[in-house]
């Protein structure tokens, strides 16, 4: 079972980047996704002030504004998706990643399966 | 002449007669009450998938009672409504392959041979675990237990907690559906992990308890039937789990709080209180077992949290009055409780015993010292341990006050109405002052 563990960063610096973050975690809690089999996808987001939002009316007219900005105090910085059996691996998962910590936190969503 | 038995249809020695339905009906929601919960859980585990095997486990009490009447009560009824359930499940995977290659159950057959008449082993706590799942929201938690475990009907549910039927079926249908869907497990938490998820269903047991002993909103103060239900639970769990203390210890709790539940109101459903309560009406059996208990939970480690709030409650029962409360003693718990639980409702709860001990005045301070910067503003019993101190120190103009502040937060009607016989004595003392 795919679940998409989508990484908010709590506290934001002035760029738009999470701050609290140590690197070497990262690296760590990457290879023990990638040693574990487990990995099916996963990115780091660029910082947040290179977001930029689309929406299309209903009579075809696109608006394209910048941001969005941080409105609430999480902002996403980064997702992954692993394959695992069921909810409470993906939570452990969840638990071990750097970004669950400080003032961050972990969403764990399972990947709609619409059945192959 | 013979003694006899306490039913008064017993059959003759001449030979059995016919079994009346009525009594197969009653003889088939006993069991089906007492097995339920078993049947759900050996079956989950069988298909790993809870809306099967609700499914299936309503058909087969169906069955029994379509059978029973005409066939007899079977010997083993557990066993035979396992059979049942299982090869109606087998049935229905052949009948909807999809469902079943779902189910991820790679040939039907595999669980097709059915032991007739096996003990099958118990697999409930399982069930406990996932229906008490930290991911599950709060409020469903203890609903999906009764369902699952107790056995209970949704409308049942729904009734016990003063919820429309609808909703608590939407409510118990979302968590079912998340376990489904976010494939939440079932499975007993390894020894290392137990210690961070046992808590969890603890917690739900008590405030299934809690909710029966004080209804959180209603005309009802007490409902008798889901404290019942929450010490059933319990008794269970504590079967499944003997050497976790705090299973014991919970159940100790329990049994010597309700113990008490006859004297806890008076006619119409009035709140008795504590130092008011008619002690001979406490129920001294569930008392001697929770003593028992108490002890087995007290003993072998540090105490954990429902063993000293046993502790407690065990001083209140064995007490003759609220006077010859060991308050010293209890003090000296709620300090344990209050290292190993540092709440501001726990705190309170030892002000309110500094208050027997020391008298009002310093248990006014206490309680102050507990209530500083606002924190239980809107938490009843801290206005109402308030109003009563104040009352008994003569500062009655503030104690209307703090009266008032309670009567607009309290939940119940009964309660309501306690607050305001309460309120009506101290206005008259007022009047008599002024």
């Amino acid at each position: 079972m795919k679940y998409m563990l989508l990484i908010n960063a709590g506290a934001i610096t002035g760029e738009g980047s999470a701050a609290d973050c140590d690197v070497q975690d990262w690296v760590n809690f990457d290879k023990a996704v990638q040693d574990a089999g487990i990995f099916v996808s996963g990115e780091s987001l660029a910082d947040l002030v290179t977001a930029t939002s689309v929406r299309v009316a209903a009579d075809g007219s696109r608006t394209v504004v910048d941001g969005p900005f941080a409105e609430t105090r999480e902002v996403l910085g980064g997702f992954y998706v692993i394959d695992v059996p069921d909810l409470d691996v993906a939570l452990d998962w969840a638990a071990r990643c750097p970004g669950a910590r400080g003032s961050g936190s972990v969403v764990v969503r399972p990947v709609a399966d619409f059945g192959a | 002449m013979t003694v006899s038995s306490a039913g008064g249809s017993e059959p003759s020695a001449a030979g059995p007669p016919p079994v009346p339905v009525e009594t197969v009906a009653g003889a088939v929601e006993s069991v089906f009450r007492e097995e339920h919960g078993r049947l759900l859980a050996a079956l989950v585990r069988r298909f790993g998938d809870l809306d099967l095997a609700e499914e299936v486990t309503s058909a087969a009490l169906e069955a029994a009672l379509v059978h029973w009447p005409v066939q007899g009560v079977p010997r083993s009824p557990g066993a035979w409504l396992m059979a049942t359930a299982r090869r109606k499940a087998v049935d229905r995977l052949r009948r909807d392959q999809a469902y079943a290659a779902k189910l991820a159950l790679v040939r039907v057959d595999m669980v097709t041979e059915v032991p007739e008449a096996a003990e099958f082993p118990d697999d409930r706590l399982q069930l406990f675990f996932t229906c008490a799942h930290p991911a599950l929201p709060e409020e469903a938690r203890g609903a999906l237990m009764l369902r699952c475990l107790a056995g209970l009907s949704t409308a049942e549910v729904a009734r016990a907690y003063l919820v429309p039927a609808a909703a608590m079926a939407q409510r118990i249908v979302r968590a079912k559906r998340k376990i489904r869907e976010a494939r939440i497990p079932f499975r007993v938490p390894g020894a290392d992990e137990l210690p961070g998820r046992l808590p969890g269903v603890l917690q739900v047991l008590y405030s299934v308890f809690t909710e029966g002993y004080v209804a959180s909103s209603g005309p009802l103060l007490q409902r008798v039937d889901l404290a019942g239900e929450a010490i059933r639970l319990v008794r269970i769990l504590r079967r499944l789990l003997p050497a976790e203390r705090e299973v014991t210890g919970l159940l100790a709790l329990m049994l010597l709080v309700h113990a008490r539940r006859a004297a806890r109101t008076g006619p119409g459903g009035a709140v008795v209180l504590l130092e008011d309560q008619d002690r001979a009406l406490w129920d001294g059996p569930m008392i001697a077992e929770g003593l028992a208990l108490v002890r087995v939970a007290l003993t072998g480690g540090p105490a954990g949290p429902y063993a000293v709030q046993a502790a407690i409650a065990a001083l209140h029962d064995e007490a003759a009055s609220v006077s010859t409360t060991d308050w010293p003693q209890v003090v000296a718990l709620y300090d344990v409780l209050l290292a190993l639980d540092p709440s501001p409702v726990v705190a309170l709860n030892r002000a309110v015993a500094v208050a027997m001990r020391d008298g009002p005045a310093a248990g006014l301070a206490a309680v102050d010292a507990v209530g500083g910067a606002g924190r239980l503003r809107d938490y009843a019993p801290f206005h109402l341990a308030r109003a009563d101190l104040l009352q008994r120190l003569g500062r009655l103009v503030e104690a209307v006050e703090a009266y008032r502040r309670a009567l607009d937060l309290a939940g119940t009607d009964p309660e309501r109405d306690h607050l305001r016989r309460r309120l009506e004595g101290v206005g008259a003392q007022v009047g008599r002052l002024s």
